[in-house]
């Protein structure tokens, strides 16, 4: 039986600028995985670790952050304070006995770069693997 | 302040694995500060006790709500506005939280979220230190405000012991030795000769070991 997984992405409002051209087609046209829902956020550095474990309540089996590269954030720390509240989300994870990988972090150019759209592949790929999650 | 930090969640889950209707109760004093017991860690516990149980596939039903403190009578009255809406407290507060809920609600389980650790200052963003033992007999007048009972290892009153190697603890490598600080600090403030006094043998009555400690100020109990 095939899985579609639910996979939530929170990404930074510069790193998924051309996520939106074209009322959002250009992404489609590039085979980014549908089933992965976006949420544009102004800064990663904004995202609290709740929202992230408020998405596996909410159903998600994958959540993943896109943000700048540690050493070019627009707001200097932003995406490096992403980072550690993700792999805070990992750990809480790990003691649940969950698969911490459910949870990811990617540092990404500014833009759509086709790393942004192999990410949405490559975290698609690796929860269809893992299966549903267990919330 | 008082430094906490959280319990296993594997712990907290087994506190709680037979409740129906759970209540994560933050405190808004020291361990919001130290970032372990906040309205936002209890938020974050919350959530987690919730994704917990239904991995185990347990229902329960998880509200978070805070107090000003949980170390204060008055306070603690205030949880009269959850009854009924929950069959056990998971106190994100310190352990004085915790028996401050057990003295006033008997009749009520509190399980404690927090291992409550030492009492410090933030040294930096992120990292906590422990500065004070809560001996009860304050010694830093002598010391030039460092203070060798809770920050050496040994707990040393009259200099640093054989192991202190380049300023460094020989218990712990990465901590700096208080009795070269100490030593260095008296010097810079032209007090190193007052550390030829010996310090008189210590009397640990205070520190605790005589069971719970009292303090009563007559002024202020009207």
């Amino acid at each position: 039986m095939s899985f579609t997984p639910d996979i939530r992405l929170f990404s930074c409002h510069y790193t998924s600028q051309q996520s939106c051209a074209d009322a959002g087609k250009e992404l489609q046209g590039l085979d980014f995985p549908e089933n992965i829902k976006m949420t544009r956020v102004p800064c990663t550095g904004k995202l609290e670790i709740i929202t992230l474990l408020n998405a596996f309540e909410d159903g998600a089996d994958g959540v993943y952050v896109v943000g700048c590269p540690t050493d070019g954030c627009h707001n200097i720390k932003g995406s490096e304070r992403a980072a550690k509240r993700v792999q805070a989300v990992r750990d809480a994870l790990a003691e649940l006995d969950v698969e911490p990988d459910r949870a990811r972090m990617y540092h990404l150019p500014r833009g759509l770069h086709p790393e942004f759209v192999q990410a949405g592949k490559e975290m698609n790929e690796q929860i269809s693997k893992m299966g549903a999650g267990p919330f | 302040m008082i430094i906490a930090e959280r319990k296993p969640l594997a712990e907290i889950l087994e506190m709680v694995q037979d409740c129906k209707k759970i209540l994560v109760l933050a405190c808004r004093g020291c361990v919001t500060v130290c970032s372990a017991g906040g309205e936002r860690e209890a938020e974050i516990l919350a959530s987690l006790i919730r994704l917990g149980l239904k991995k185990a596939g347990k229902e329960a039903e998880v509200v978070d709500d805070s107090l000003v403190r949980q170390c204060d009578r008055e306070y603690i009255d205030t949880i009269d506005r959850f009854k009924g809406k929950y069959d056990a407290i998971v106190s994100t507060a310190c352990g004085v939280g915790v028996n401050f809920i057990a003295n006033l609600r008997p009749d009520e389980n509190v399980f404690p979220a927090l291992n409550t650790t030492f009492l410090g200052g933030s040294a930096e963003q992120g990292v906590w230190s422990e500065q004070c033992a809560g001996c009860g007999d304050c010694v830093l007048h002598l010391t030039g405000g460092l203070c060798p009972v809770a920050r050496c290892a040994k707990s040393l009153m009259n200099g640093p012991c054989g192991g202190s190697v380049d300023g460094r603890c020989e218990i712990h490598s990465e901590v700096d030795c208080v009795w070269q600080m100490i030593y260095d600090r008296m010097g810079r403030l032209n007090r190193q000769d007052e550390l030829n006094k010996p310090a008189p043998i210590r009397d640990w009555s205070t520190a605790g070991h005589g069971g719970p400690r009292t303090q009563i100020r007559e002024e202020l109990t009207v």
